[in-house]
Order: structure tokens, then sequence, then C-alpha cells
């Protein structure tokens, strides 16, 4: 048995240490909004946290996130009001939507670290996230959106 | 489009539908020209089933049902927003569900084309209106005052006298039993409330917090997984395979071969069954099969495209279109260029891999997915499983990308097949790498330009194209060109240019090939309008100007009005390249120019795009917009960081390491403009497309002196 710690809640999981996280997150939690796009860490649709760092879990073993503060798109606020969320919807950022929650969960890590990101910050935090639909001159837009709302007080 | 008249004695025969919903769609006819509009009671006299595009409940709850697939173009928002105009109800009153596959209540459900919205909006504001229409006379009714004084709003129907309202749940009881009224007032474009307006979309909040469900998020209880070995030649054959190893995996239950049609051509593999994703991943991961690739040729693809250009450089192939007399006018020009483009192959590379739920039971097939085209695959397995459409139910999730790629079969039916062997529901995951290799690809083609300038003006026009037919797969018609050899290029052209023609110079080449977004129009439009402006430098003359020459009709010219207007084109300067290229596609017509310039490290760079786009009638202009940005960085990708080779028959290109993506640091500037006018509505998802690479690699000449004539090229390079 491996203890999983995801979005704040504890699970016993019986799965193979060598299992990616991905894996066990969606198919034995059945939280779903953690996408597999390449199982290569080449596209960031896996993106979750790991103990706050952006990791893509389709590479990470769950035997090393084992204990650790894992979140999730699930966890990423409770009523889909974290200034990125808000500013996504804003600006209608996704499309088809399946890599959007990679985008948020390292745009996430970005804007903690980094309150007021430039282009080239952004560029730099995001370019692990592949997006096919091209949402990438809205994502940007969204994210500088977020860091104004963040400035202007709203909660994180 | 007829309504159907209600007799008393079918308002009895409806009791349990109307009175407690008004439920109006159409009815598609098997053979009939055009639908026909009908209310649940005209459907039950009738014995017909409808497809209740609209559902109020008594309760007042709204339910609209979108019949195409939601891939990230939009029609979960635009069709709702359609509907929601003419009905006069709240956007955030509805509840808006995908349709299951059937093509018998839908008409036709492929999200292809560019087609949701321009094959139906008419449709649906009538069938909004005619619901509308039908709750203002409930309401007349039950007050009893003359219609004429009661209007709609927000869900209620007003008596503007009096103030009085009721909202529409109140209605449905009396206003399902009555007769659509024959005819119904539209609402002119200047009234929209709703249609028009850059409206936030309703999926939107499920694609922020993870709630959307796509294909690989159903699970159903007892469901196994399965991947699939497949033969890396896409066409060979199972030798042998050896399943010790791979039933040892903890997990592993099934190792069996599978079998597959790909249109004309048999996909064989090895499907490992198990109780998690990762396990059959394992289990494959030690499978050992061989197989027997004999029988056809293993591309190589620098021969391919050799190949093809001394097809174009040889054969005079087979006119799709000709007037005049192109080749006597090249002949006595004085003026004149002959020069080859190529277009590589490409993978469709949607962001959630192939994939498909099934579960086959002896009396009924379901299947979930991201399925593009719903009734196809209902169609599919009727005849590939010898079962009853009415026996099969097919459910559209939402799609992560589709491009055309999830139009396609397969995938559903191995699912299908898997199911059927193993007795039990099971998922069938594509890994990115089975995603990549198996195609079916975007074709690779490649085309021969020849023109001639008489005195400034265009004398004659000459193209030819050589690529694998998409219709070859299904019914080679060799004697026929290829019905798209002029998708892409505008139809005026022909009206103004006296001698040109068009050939399709047949080509083979056992790879699998289908349709991707913008289809011929891709690659078509890459060649015609490099060839275009090649052929304005060669007259001397401004790129915009010269097609403005021969772009007569109205519309053109108010669309290369506008790109010389949004994009500062008189005013450009020394030291920037500036690239133009309109296409048309799906109807409709996008016009975009390009800016690059050089930075400091001696790189190129696009600074900025600015795209016009004249779709005729729309619904959602930041839809539109966000369908031409992203058609751009598919553009972009497609012309600068990927292509699918081939060597020795195999795909060369695996996952995103080696089939480079364009990422947020290659993003340009694009900004888009939405013509205003009132003409019937064109495509939406893939005009934006075509454009961009020759308008692009048209700058690039502006800048450099250099033109690109093969896709894809490396920007770091130039």
């Amino acid at each position: 048995m491996i203890t999983l710690n995801v979005n704040g809640q504890r699970h016993n999981v019986d799965a193979d240490p060598n299992m990616p996280l991905l894996w066990a997150i969606r198919d034995i939690l059945g939280l779903t909004g953690t996408k597999y796009g390449c199982g290569a860490a080449q596209c960031g649709a896996c993106t979750v946290h790991l103990n706050g760092e952006a990791v893509r879990s389709c590479v990470t073993k769950v035997s090393r996130a084992a204990g650790q503060q894992i979140v999730t798109i699930e966890g990423l606020s409770v009523a889909n009001d974290h200034p990125l969320q808000l500013a996504w919807n804003e600006l209608n950022v996704p499309q088809c939507g399946y890599c959007q929650s990679g985008q948020l969960m390292s745009a996430a890590v970005l804007l903690r670290e980094n309150p007021n990101p430039t282009d080239q910050d952004i560029d730099d935090a995001m370019s692990g996230n592949i997006c096919r639909c091209g949402t990438y001159q809205r994502v940007r837009a969204a994210i500088h959106k977020a860091a104004a709302m963040q400035r202007e007080g709203a909660k994180i | 489009m007829e309504t159907k008249e209600v007799s008393r004695r079918n308002f009895l025969r409806v009791t349990g539908i109307a009175g407690t919903a008004l439920c109006l769609g159409f009815y598609f006819p098997a053979n009939a020209k055009q639908e026909e509009l009908v209310t649940a009671s005209g459907a039950a006299d009738s014995e017909i089933e409808m497809n209740a595009w609209i559902r109020i409940d008594a309760n007042g709850k709204v339910t609209l049902t979108d019949h195409r697939a939601e891939m990230g173009q939009g029609s979960y928002q635009s069709v709702p927003q359609i509907i929601a105009e003419e009905l006069e109800v709240d956007l955030k009153d509805i509840n808006v569900v995908f349709a299951q596959g059937d093509q018998a209540k839908y008409g036709s459900q492929i999200t292809g084309g560019s087609s949701t919205i321009r094959g139906i909006y008419k449709k649906l504001l009538k069938l909004s209106a005619t619901a509308r229409e039908m709750l203002i006379t409930a309401a007349a009714t039950k007050w009893n005052v003359p219609g004429g004084e009661c209007y709609a709003e927000s869900g209620h129907v007003i008596h503007k006298p009096s103030g009085k309202k009721f909202n529409y749940g109140e209605l449905v009881a009396v206003a399902s039993k009555l007769p659509a009224p024959k005819e119904v007032k539209l609402k002119k474009i200047s009234e929209y409330k709703l249609i028009r307006k850059p409206l936030q979309k309703l999926d939107t909040p499920l694609k922020t917090n993870g709630g959307a469900i796509f294909g690989l998020d159903k699970k159903l209880p007892g469901m196994l997984y399965a991947v699939v070995e497949r033969n890396p030649r896409q066409r060979g054959k199972v030798k042998s395979f050896s399943d010790a190893a791979a039933l040892k995996v903890p997990g592993v239950k099934h190792v069996f071969k599978v079998q597959m049609k790909v249109f004309n051509t048999i996909r064989e593999g090895v499907a490992v069954v198990a109780d998690s994703t990762w396990a059959a991943m394992q289990g494959r991961k030690v499978l050992h099969v061989e197989w027997d690739d004999s029988g056809f040729e293993h591309v190589n693809s620098a021969d391919l495209f050799k190949r093809q250009e001394e097809l174009l450089r040889k054969e005079e192939g087979l006119f799709a279109k000709k007037q005049g007399d192109p080749d006597k006018a090249i002949e006595q020009a004085a003026k004149k260029i002959d020069v080859i483009y190529q277009t590589p192959y490409q993978a469709h590379s949607a962001m959630e891999p192939l994939n498909c739920v099934a579960y086959y039971q002896s009396d009924k097939v379901e299947v979930w997915g991201p399925i593009q085209a719903p009734d196809w695959v209902q169609g599919g397995i009727s005849t590939e499983f010898k079962i009853p459409k009415e026996k099969i139910i097919v459910n559209m999730t939402f799609l992560g990308g589709g491009f055309g790629r999830k139009a396609f079969l397969d995938y559903p039916l191995e699912a299908v097949t898997i199911s059927k062997e193993i007795g039990k529901p099971v998922q069938v995951v594509w890994t990115r790498e089975d995603d990549m290799t198996q195609g079916p690809f975007r074709a690779g083609i490649s085309y021969r330009g020849q023109g001639a300038i008489e005195n400034g003006e265009i004398s004659a026009l000459k193209f030819k194209m050589a690529g694998q037919n998409i219709d070859h797969w299904n019914s080679p018609k060799r004697d026929h060109a290829n019905g798209s050899t002029t998708e892409g290029f505008l139809n005026p052209y022909f009206e103004s240019i006296k001698n040109i023609s068009f050939a399709d110079v047949p080509f083979e080449m056992p790879l699998p090939n289908m349709w991707w977004r913008s289809v011929y129009a891709s690659t078509n439009g890459f060649a015609y309008e490099s060839f275009m402006n090649e052929m304005a430098v060669l007259a001397g003359q401004d790129q915009l100007d010269f097609r403005r020459r021969y772009l007569k009709d109205e519309r053109c010219q108010r669309l290369i009005d506008k790109m010389e207007e949004v994009s500062g084109w008189k005013s450009r300067k020394k030291g920037d390249g500036f690239g133009v290229a309109i296409t048309e596609c799906f109807t409709s017509t996008v016009g975009q120019v390009v800016k690059v310039s050089r930075r400091a490290d001696g790189k190129v760079k696009i600074d900025h795009v600015w795209a016009v786009m004249d779709c005729g009638w729309y619904v959602n202009p930041d839809i539109i917009s966000a369908q031409v940005e992203g058609s751009i960085v598919m553009a972009l990708g497609a012309a600068t960081t990927h292509e699918i080779t081939f060597k020795d028959g195999l795909t060369e290109q695996q996952n995103f390491y080696n089939y480079q993506m364009p990422r947020m640091s290659d993003m340009p500037l694009v900004e888009v403009h939405v013509m205003d006018n009132d003409a019937d509505a064109g495509g939406v998802g893939e005009p934006g497309l075509p454009p961009f690479s020759p308008a692009l690699t048209d700058a690039i000449f502006d800048l450099t002196g250099k033109r690109i004539r093969k896709l894809p090229f490396d920007m770091n390079a130039v």
C-alpha cells in the first residue's frame, strides 16, 4: 500500500510503485482532470503540484509521490475561483480544453512565485505545455489578467 | 419547410409527452430534400422519431441538444447561443446535452467541413422562434388576450398592457398541445441580443476545474483497459506473437490478435487487456510480435517527393478545371515562371490521443468516446457486427481535439471488437506513439505552378498537383481528377483570368491518409497563393493591389481593403517583411497579412499576424477569433516545426520530442477581424488555416529575397 495525499485527502492505494502518478490519480483515485497527453514529459497535460512544485505526473513514479502533498486541478480552488480560473473564464481561453488543466497548474506555480510575470517569464514557465488548439495568446493574456486580479486582492 | 398538422385524436395519444414538456425538433425523412419541423404531437401523429432539439419542461428547465461534437470549435456555445436568441431564454438557464449518434433523427452529425453552424443555423432560428410563438399563443390563450399584446423575454411571456407574466414552464401544458405555426417572424440582425456578441462560453467552467468528461475520462463499473500493438507499417500482418511474458505482468488479463478495417485495408495488431492502463502498457512492452510486411511498398519520404516531382514534370494529369489555352499563352510569353511547391505529411496529434470505451452485450452495443461522427460510428458498428442500428448507442464525450482524425471509425470499431472478445466493457487507449505513427495522415502533396505575365497582366496560370487522394481509400477512381484540386483557390479568379487550368496527376502510395483541418485547402492554399505572390513579383506589382485586379467580387474587394487598413500595409517600414495570402475554405474567405523582422540575434521573428475573416452571418465573434488564432498556430506548426516522414515504411516520428509543436514562446501576436455582412453563414473552424503559410513565406521573401517553396522549413535558418 502506498499513501497518497491528494488535494488534502489521504488515500491508501494498491499500486505498482513504478506506476506513474498520472495513472494512479486517474485510474485508481478517479480524478480525471489530470490528462494523459504524451507519457514522456513533453506536453505538460499531466501537470500536478508535488509539494507546491509543478511536476509531470506521467513520469513521476507513485513511489516518489508517496506521503508528499499532491494537488491536482480538482484541488486548485474550491469553487473554480482561483484568479487564473476566473481569468480563463473571462477570456474564453479553452477550446477543446484537454490541455488546460496542465496549463492552469503550470501557471499557478508561476503566479505564486512571480506575482507580476513578464511575457518572457510566461514564455519560460509555460513553454512546457503544448496546446494543439493554439490558445497560447489567450493563456498569456489570462495569466497577466490573473496577476492583476491577484495584485488587486483576489484570494489565491 | 412544412409543419405537421396535429389532429385532436393525436393530442390524446401523446398525453405522455404533451402536457409535461414542449419539445421541438426536426424530422429527417430518409429521402426527403427538406427536413420537416415537428412538435412532439406531430411526431406522435406520424409515428416518426423526433430529435428533441429544444425541450422545455414544466419546471421551466430548458434542455438543448447539441447534435454535433464539441472539439474546441465551439458548438457547445454557438448552438445554444442561436437557440436562446429566438427562444428568448437566458443562456445561463440552458442545459446542453450531446446527442447520441442517429442520422435518422439528427441528419448528418459529422463535425467536419466547418459545417455545424452553416449547415443548420436557419433551421435552428426557425425552430426556436416557433417554440417562442407557441409559448406566446399559450399565454394569450390562458389570459384570454390577443397574442399581439404579449411578448417573450428571459424565459417568460409578458402581457404588455397589464405587466402579467408566466414563466415558460407554466405554459408548457398548453403550448405542447398547439399546432406549430406555419410561418414565424425572425429577428433582424440589428435586433439580436445574443447572436454576434462575444459571450463567455458555457463549457469554459468545466474546462478550468477538471470537470469536463473527455473520452479517456469515461469509466464504467468492471471496465478493463486495453492497449494494442499495431503493425508499425500500418498494413502488414501478424505472423506470430508470444503472449507468455505479457500474461505474467500483474494485472494483465488477456492477450489476443485483433484485426481492424482501415478503409480498404486491414490493420492487424495484438491487444493487451488489463485492469489498469499502466498494467496493459507494461504487458505490451514485453509482448513479442513478428510481422509479415510483404506485399506492399515500404515507403521512403525522399523517394516519394522525388517521384511526385518527376510526375509533375512528365505528366499532364487529369484536368479538374480548364479554361482558355494556358499552354499556348505560356509558350508565347516572355515573362514566365515554372516552380514546384511541396507540403509534408502531417499527423493530427490532438492532445487527447485516440481512445474509446465500448461495451458489447448480446443484445446491444454501447460506445462512449471522443467521436466526431457518432452517426457514422453507429452505421459502421451496425455493418461490421451485423447488429441493427437501434441497438447501438453511440455517446459523444467532449473531444480533446479532433482535426478530422476523430471522424474516422477504426478506433471505436476496434474497441467494440475487443469488448466482444472479452465480454466486458473496455477502454482502448492509444499511446501518443500509437496516435502519431499509425495515421491516417494528411497526405504530402507536390504542386507545379506555371504562369505567364503579358503587359503586366496574368496571361496564363497552370497548376498541377500530385499526391495521394483521400477518396481512393474507399473507391479508386483513377480516371477522375481529384474533386478537391481547386479547393482553397478563390472562385473570382476564374472570372478574371482567361487561360487557366488545374490538373491532378494520379499518385498512389500504401500510406493511410485522410482529411486534416481544412483538408486540401491546407496544402493547395500554400501552393496557389504562394504562386500568386510570385506572379505579383513577376508583374512588378504590390501583392494586395495585384489581387484587387483579379478578385473583382465585392466581398473580396472589401476584404482586401480591410487587410490593407488593419495591417498598416501602406505605411510599412523598410526592414519589415510583409506577406499576404487569401484563401477560400468551406465557403468562408480569409485573408492574412504576416509581418516578420530580423531580431538582434539574426533570427527571423513573426511579429504580427492580421487575419480578416469573411464568413457571412455569424454567431460569436470571440469564437471566430479563437478559431482563427488556433488555425494559425496549427498552420505555423505544419509550416515550421513538424512533419511526418517515412523510412523503410516506418513512421519516423513517435512523440512530441521529434514532432515538435509550436509552444508559448513561438506564439506571434494574432489580431482577427470579422467582416460584417448578412450573407449566408460560412465555416469558421478551418478557414483560418490555409492562408497562413503562404503569407508567412511571402513575408520572409519580402524580408530576405528568398522564396520558400517546401514545407516545413526552419525559422532559425532563414
